[in-house]
């Protein structure tokens, strides 16, 4: 299959669910109890002319389809609607916070991706003592919810040590990396334990494969084959992994940035989920499942170059 | 008498098990001159491959491994690691059975010959590969150039074997250990890849251990044979084929059946542990 074909299927894939996942999020918040008349007027609630003027104003007594539809139409024609709640336009909502979720998943990303490899490979390799702190290691890390790591981090190094600050998300560039660092450790603490084992079994499963025989038998130098043949091989199950880590990272973010008082898309999410703000919920939810196929896609096509045999969509 | 290229003496691998030892080598001893090729012969689980990872010293470490084993006089057995890497790349080559899962199927035909040469000996890459183009060449491998820039999987059974002894005459040893080296391929691929490796082994005058199930092909190839049973070698020289003289041997020759002879019944091997045991009672 050609790059062409292989994108132009992908971008028809995503669009499917883009659609699926729109519908069924629309009507799940349709169905579910509440409105967001209460947060508009208030808690005293309102005169019945203000609560009929409002329900005519966002549609709020149009059928189901008739909303839906309305709202598809204007995110075809690249609006991603208002927001009753903060009376602002969604997109602007969404691009001031975006940054602050996408730094924290990226530098939680590398955290995991290095320490996860490092730790599994080391595990495997060296085997019995090692092995066994190593495992009991990644399993206390992979039961330790991130709000109870979070909490942690920041009674220690944040109020113990004072080395970093405790919430917010800095002022961009270095200052943003050293207010991000404690949250993108709690956040990624589980992911790597996770990495760890699977990495592990994947190292000790390679390591046992012919070809490695092969190599020491030819007497090439032990650093060099488990880099080019042991770790080499084993990068399916690990990049597989990753990716998935990375795409859940993006909604799981949403403890671990009300813990650290981050304004990011997932604590954006859960507010506006409970104020039943539906078109925020929607834009998100949009860019959550966008990032998710398009890191599976990316996944994907890094297969091609770490296994040969693997054909770009192929099934294998 | 010069001194022998590889010498076993009295070999012995013991595995410790829960509840006990199990001897899987038992006493082996052989020797192989330089430019000398010795068929080792027997039946599956005798002790043919654990004989081969004994001489590389890939054996399991739970193996424990005693007697000696010597390559030009060095004893293997007493290497430390870095003489042992420098013996397993530039004195023995390993040829596997089955080719297919001996080469690394993620990176190219071409890094599979060439990384030890660029690796071990500092050789530069391009030299390597012009070595390798050489060889692939004189192995019989048509187009070697693409070859080099193919993966394992785009490559038939037979041409990746070829690629495999090619792999093993760039690093110009002076033993080759071929264990079962055609028993995965097809049978024409078989005598074409067999023809190979003895033409080459000949050329270049390199002493070689062949593992086999075919008598004929050891007997064809071979200057002497040595015949295993129970990870012991019965029986071993060059009149094995035409003349046996252990019981063993007799059967496991007279079990082959004959292309012009019709029978009812394939003949079947009586010899078995109890009469292996009470022929050693005997003999000593």
């Amino acid at each position: 299959m050609s790059l062409r074909a292989y994108l132009l299927r992908r971008a028809g894939g995503l669009l499917l669910v883009l659609l699926v996942t729109s519908f069924i999020v629309f009507g799940l918040l349709y169905l579910a109890p509440g409105s967001p008349l209460a947060f508009i007027l208030g808690p005293r609630g309102g005169t019945p002319e203000q609560i009929a003027a409002v329900t005519a104003q966002y549609h709020l007594n149009d059928p189901f389809f008739v909303r839906y539809a309305a709202w598809l139409g204007d995110i075809l024609r690249g609006d991603l609607g208002y927001s009753i709640v903060y009376r602002q336009d969604v997109s602007s909502l969404i691009s001031g916070r975006i940054g602050t979720t996408l730094a924290l998943v990226s530098m939680a990303a590398v955290i995991i991706a290095v320490v996860g490899v490092a730790a599994g490979t080391f595990a495997a390799l060296r085997g019995g003592w090692s092995d066994q702190l190593t495992s009991t290691t990644a399993a206390i890390g992979l039961s330790t919810p991130s709000f109870v790591v979070g909490v942690a981090l920041i009674s220690i190094f944040a109020v113990g040590l004072g080395w970093f600050p405790t919430f917010g998300s800095g002022t961009g560039g270095l200052d943003t990396i050293v207010h991000l660092t404690l949250p993108a450790l709690a956040l990624s603490v589980a992911s790597a334990a996770y990495l760890a084992r699977i990495t592990r079994a994947s190292v000790l499963e390679e390591s046992g494969r012919e070809h490695v025989q092969t190599a020491t038998v030819r007497g090439l130098a032990p650093g060099y084959i488990v880099r080019h043949h042991v770790l080499r091989n084993s990068l399916i199950p690990i990049v597989t992994v990753l990716g998935l880590t990375i795409a859940t990272l993006i909604a799981g973010a949403v403890v671990v940035e009300n813990v650290f008082a981050l304004d990011g898309l997932g604590s954006l999410l859960v507010r506006a989920i409970l104020q039943r703000d539906f078109a925020v919920v929607q834009a998100v939810i949009l860019v959550l499942v966008v990032a998710f196929v398009v890191v599976n896609a990316i996944v994907d096509f890094l297969y091609t170059f770490i296994d040969p045999r693997i054909a770009l969509g192929s099934r294998q | 008498m010069t001194e022998p290229l590889l010498m076993l003496d009295d070999v012995r691998a013991t595995l410790r098990l829960r509840g006990g030892h199990q001897t899987l080598l038992d006493g082996v001893s052989f020797e192989i001159h330089a430019g000398e090729a010795l068929g080792l012969v027997g039946e599956s689980g005798s002790g043919k491959s654990l004989t081969t990872r004994a001489i590389t010293r890939m054996l399991d470490p739970a193996f424990r491994v005693s007697g000696e084993i010597a390559f030009d006089g060095t004893s293997v057995l007493a290497m430390n690691q870095a003489a042992l890497r420098r013996y397993r790349s530039t004195d023995v080559g390993m040829i596997f059975q089955d080719p297919r899962a001996h080469v690394n199927p993620v990176h190219r035909v071409g890094d599979f010959l060439t990384e030890a040469l660029v690796r071990e000996r500092g050789v530069d890459r391009r030299e390597a590969e012009r070595r390798a183009v050489v060889l692939l060449d004189e192995v019989g491998v048509r187009n070697p150039e693409q070859r080099l820039r193919q993966y394992p999987h785009e490559l038939s059974g037979g041409l990746l074997q070829r690629v495999m002894i090619a792999s093993v005459l760039l690093a110009e040893p002076k033993l080759i250990l071929a264990d079962e080296p055609t028993t995965a391929l097809d049978v024409t691929a078989q005598s074409d890849v067999m023809a190979i490796l003895d033409e080459q082994r000949r050329a270049r005058g390199l002493a070689l251990l062949f593992i086999t199930h075919d008598l004929e092909l050891a007997a064809a190839c071979c200057d002497r044979l040595a015949v295993m049973y129970a990870g012991e070698i019965v029986e071993q020289g060059a009149h094995v084929y035409h003349a046996p003289t252990h019981p063993y041997t007799v059967e496991l020759l007279g079990a082959r059946p004959s292309i012009d002879q019709r029978v009812d019944r394939l003949p079947v091997l009586r010899y078995d542990r109890e009469t292996h045991e009470l022929l050693k009672a005997e003999a000593s």
